[in-house]
């Protein structure tokens, strides 16, 4: 339940100044855990990717992946930020289920990387820097389930269930300086820089970078304050935003709601945030002041991690192109106008038309399948349009089949929805709706006959010479076949019929 | 004598040559111990030095190396030096196949799915594990009285403290209940029971003998060693759990050099020995300066020279040590939930919340002891005070360090006393927390700085006829320098004694037998 009063967008920004700042948490994709040899994989059976470190069993002790040190430098190489020579781990105490051993193994004032930035491009091309304070190491946590009440909380919950599957799975947080200046930009801007961190971090490879599975999970701290102040107001933190669009409702919302308890002469109270998809609104979590005492202290079961300079080169030379240079590259193989090419990173599927394209579709062709046909979709199911599932694979197959006849475009679209609705592939639908393009010539020809019985007239037009008469004889066929007719051969046989050659 | 009672009575070198030379089996050895340990060890008089005994698989493991032996040939040939010698190991550590409790209620029950590192190293040497010994609770005290299980008896006089935290595993090597024993030493729990119960014990160089399955108390300062009853017979065992583990990130890479070679050298001419000027004199028993000075007379004879150093900022160790210490161990006990194993207390009325069931369940579990340092270091580590008391403490560890560093300049090996006083009666500093801290003064300045310390018997105090051990501490990674000195020392003092010192020690199986006095229990006893 939600009752809180919200101000609009507009007057919102008429009286404050919104300051953001970042949280992005991302899951690095090692093989095996940050602190222990078990399996670091998503989705298996509860309880089973886990060994006796992962359990926080009596007398174990952490060792740190290297993979996880290795892709850690590289997002912060990839955020321009400087390499720490030489870090540590520290233990955050605090008891809850879901850490095993009730404290979190985390780098705290020594991060792996620090003071870097983040050129973010808005809708318009006005380019906005983000500046990154710091991207560190830490393990993520289990995963409760709470059950038996009726809002998945654990407020009202008769038990919870732990899964430590994910417990101790390496994690870079990273962790924004405050964000001024973004204006009426600002949800747009939260979405970009999300967006380009999950962008950074997949062609990095070091994450599998999918939002709905939490690889990549935003915690978006607001405030506002009158403009032309300078001291920051009260913040909230919305915890666990989980794709693009949510991250920009939130923080939008959250300038509303803030906003409104500011104009009524109220405090912000600083707290962490819930988000809910569906209301698209936040509600209170935990109060979070500064005061919170983890009793930070270095981890002692750990040594210091010492990158040494030739291995930040190596890795710094292995880094991929920086999205702003593989967005230039892409739109000049791809043949887009800058109109085109802004509309496609806008509607956030670049990548999925680099897919299709390396799938074996044209540039045109692709554009115009997701631009034409699946963004649209995924707007009215409000979802990002990557995350409809749609495969490359089925586009290049709609593709062949328009181009070698079998089907037209009406159908295609038709059966894309197929697809979406899970009937099974384009092939198959085809076959069960039997929308097959009609080229047997026994029904047209039929069709043609009545066609030009309905309309003697126009066929002595055309007997007569006058070729281009035949668009009202292939309309009538066409609308007797429900469009399923192959309009050329229709063409073809209705000139034959007629004897005219061409 | 009988030969049951000379069987047990050997050294881990002379049993492991006998059973090399078929003059006994491993199967012989290994029962002679669990029959002493039939005798002693139980009753309301005895010495409470195990809480787990592994006959069966002790003998099956011995049976193998009997097996493997009479067969000869090439896997014979392969035995380790020690295989069939048996063992005890510290309640602390974990073993597949038998509980560990770490001397705490909350544990009760507990079987590790893991061996311990040092226990796999055992097991790879053909070691029969004879069973875990006691100690105070999750290794905190300097008595063994705050084992949830009853303390464990000095075997020198069975209303004294055995010392602690590792009681349990010098008390049972000194009753000869078993030849060797792994202790751990986190700021003396391996030398000062060593020093009380006339063994030998080491604290090897923080790092070079992995920590993985050793339940923590402080991660910066536990080390896993050697217990037993000559300095040859630690070197031998320390040989056998030593080196790198992956899976202990603090582990040195490199071995250590050869420390059975060292315990062999026979000489410490020429050899510099530092009186840490800090570390006896005032506190100390009359008798334990005695014999400290005996042991100083005898080095000098020996051709080594004498000198004194000062380690100024020792005076601050045991501060320092009490706010490290129970930070680390408020840390790294709060794994005991009741969440995922262990012992678990729903509470008695009120909502089962997961916060209440921790509460209740380390409320029942714990006891006094582990709670004050839970609490201590908790207080420790807080804001606000994380800089006066945690960053304070370990400033004193870098000067404590530096105080190392330059003794080490002028000296090759260190010398002190192993503990101020001898033996003190059960019950004695039971509510007196300073009084049993101070016990480890002399202890714990060694694990601040990560270097080696060894204890051995240097004879008895003459005012209470009890033991009084010489502490040898060196460089870290120069463990070798240990063994080296206290062998020559060693052999010194028992031709001086006609013979080893525990020869000395009363009649046990009489004692045990004998009638119960009043009992001086633990204060979280039964």
């Amino acid at each position: 339940m939600n009752t809180d009063a919200i101000l609009s967008f507009e007057e919102a920004m008429e009286k404050y100044d919104p300051v953001l700042g970042f949280e992005v948490h991302v899951e690095l994709n090692t093989r095996t855990k940050m602190f222990s040899s078990a399996p670091n994989v998503f989705g298996d059976e509860p309880n089973t990717n886990v060994n006796e470190v992962d359990l926080g069993m009596p007398g174990v002790l952490p060792v740190v992946n290297k993979t996880a040190v290795e892709s850690s430098i590289k997002i912060g190489l990839a955020l321009n930020c400087k390499i720490a020579e030489s870090c540590r781990f520290a233990r955050k105490n605090y008891f809850y289920p879901d850490t095993p051993k009730n404290f979190q193994t985390s780098q705290y004032d020594e991060p792996i990387a620090y003071d870097g930035y983040l050129d973010i491009e808005l809708s318009d091309g006005t380019v906005f820097r983000v500046e990154i304070e710091r991207a560190h190491m830490e393990e993520d946590a289990g995963k409760l389930t709470h059950m038996g009440g009726a809002t998945g909380r654990i407020h009202g919950a008769d038990f919870s269930l732990v899964d430590y599957n994910r417990a101790g799975v390496p994690l870079v947080e990273i962790v924004t300086k405050p964000i001024e200046g973004a204006g009426s930009r600002a949800p747009e801007l939260a979405k970009a820089y999300v967006a380009a961190i999950r962008e950074i971090v997949k062609n990095l490879g070091v994450s599998d970078a999918r939002m709905e599975r939490g690889n990549v999970r935003c915690d978006a701290n607001v405030s506002l304050r009158p403009h032309g102040r300078e001291r920051f107001g009260i913040r909230s933190e919305t915890k666990n935003v989980n794709s693009l669009r949510a991250v920009e409702h939130a923080v939008r919302y959250e300038i509303q709601r803030h906003a409104a308890v500011l104009d009524a002469g109220n405090p912000v109270v600083q707290e962490t945030r819930h988000w809910h998809e569906d209301t698209r609104t936040t509600t209170s979590g935990r109060p979070k002041s500064d005061a919170d005492d983890y009793r930070y202290f270095p981890e002692p079961d750990l040594v210091p991690v010492v990158p040494s300079r030739e291995w930040v080169e190596e890795l710094r030379a292995t880094l991929p192109e920086p999205p702003a240079a593989r967005r230039k590259r892409l739109q000049g193989d791809w043949g887009y106008s800058d109109l085109e090419f802004r509309d496609v990173v806008n509607a956030g599927v670049m990548d999925e038309i680099e897919e299709t394209i390396a799938a074996g579709a044209s540039a045109s062709i692709a554009r115009k399948w997701w631009m034409g046909e699946i963004v649209g979709r995924a707007k009215a199911a409000d979802v990002d349009p990557g995350q409809l599932g749609v495969q490359p694979a089925t586009i290049v197959e709609l593709a062949g089949m328009v181009e070698d006849g079998k089907i037209n475009n009406k159908m295609a679209s038709q059966v894309l929805d197929g697809v979406l609705a899970g009937e099974g592939s384009p092939a198959e639908i085809v076959e069960k709706r039997g929308l097959a393009v009609v080229s047997d010539d026994g029904p047209l020809l039929e069709a043609i006959d009545a066609a030009l019985a309905a309309q003697p007239g126009v066929a002595d037009k055309i007997r007569n010479g006058k070729v281009q008469a035949v668009g009202a004889i292939v309309g009538g066929v066409m609308k007797a076949t429900r469009g399923q007719a192959d309009a050329g051969r229709v063409r073809e046989l209705i000139l034959e019929k007629l004897g005219v050659t061409v | 004598m009988t030969e049951t009672n000379e069987l047990i009575r050997l050294s881990a070198a002379a049993l492991a040559e006998k059973l090399a030379a078929g003059e006994v089996t491993s199967v012989e050895a290994t029962q002679a111990y669990l029959d002493r340990i039939a005798e002693v060890d139980g009753g309301e008089r005895g010495i409470n030095a195990f809480l787990h005994v592994n006959a069966e698989e002790a003998l099956a493991v011995a049976a193998e190396v009997d097996a493997i032996r009479a067969a000869g040939g090439a896997e014979a040939e392969a035995l380790h030096i020690l295989a069939g010698v048996p063992i005890a190991v510290k309640d602390l550590i974990v073993t597949i196949g038998q509980p560990t409790t770490a001397g705490s209620k909350i544990l009760e029950g507990w079987h590790s799915p893991y061996d311990a590192t040092v226990v796999e190293r055992l097991r790879a040497a053909k070691m029969p594990i004879l069973g875990k010994t006691n100690l105070d609770e999750f290794a905190m005290g300097s008595s063994t009285e705050h084992s949830a299980y009853g303390p464990t008896r000095n075997p020198w006089d069975l209303d004294r403290i055995p010392g602690g935290s590792g009681g349990g595993s010098a008390a049972a090597v000194a009753a000869f209940e078993a030849p060797l024993a792994l202790g751990t030493d986190t700021g003396g729990s391996i030398r000062q029971p060593g020093a009380v119960t006339g063994t030998v014990g080491v604290k090897p160089t923080y790092g070079s003998v992995s920590r993985y399955g050793a339940i923590a108390m402080a991660s910066s300062l536990d080390q896993i060693g050697p217990v037993s009853r000559t300095v040859l017979d630690s070197a031998l065992l320390h040989q056998v759990i030593g080196g790198h583990d992956p899976r202990d990130s603090t582990s040195l890479p490199d071995p250590l050099a050869d420390l059975v070679a060292a315990a062999k050298t026979g000489n410490v001419e020429g050899l510099r020995i530092g009186i840490i000027k800090e570390l006896h004199g005032e506190g100390y028993q009359a008798g334990v300066e005695n014999r400290f000075r005996d042991a100083l007379e005898l080095l000098k004879e020996a051709g080594a020279e004498i000198v004194e150093v000062s380690c100024p900022n020792f005076q601050y160790a045991l501060g320092a040590y009490y706010l490290i210490m129970p930070s680390e161990a408020s840390s790294n006990l709060a794994k005991f939930d009741g969440v995922r194993y262990g012992l678990r207390v729903l509470p008695e009325e009120g909502p089962m919340t997961i916060e209440r069931v921790m509460g209740a369940t380390r409320a029942a579990g714990f006891g006094d002891e582990v709670k004050r340092r839970i609490i201590l270091g908790t207080y420790a580590l807080s804001a606000g005070y994380y800089d006066a008391y945690y960053g304070s403490a370990q400033k004193v560890r870098t000067l404590v360090q530096r105080d190392f560093e330059a003794a080490f300049t002028v000296a090759d090996v260190l010398i002190s006393p192993t503990a101020p006083t001898t033996a003190f009666p059960l019950g004695e500093k039971l509510d007196d927390p300073m009084a049993m801290y101070l016990n480890d003064v002399a202890t714990i300045p060694a694990n601040l700085a990560g270097v080696p310390g060894l204890s051995l018997p240097g004879g008895l105090a003459d005012e209470d006829g009890l033991p009084v051990g010489i502490q040898l501490l060196a460089p870290a990674k120069e463990d070798a320098r240990l063994y080296r000195v206290g062998a020559v020392l060693e052999s010194l003092l028992e031709a001086k004694w006609g013979g080893p010192l525990l020869q000395s020690a009363p009649d046990l199986a009489a004692a045990v037998a004998g009638p119960v006095e009043t009992l001086v229990g633990s204060q979280e006893a039964k």
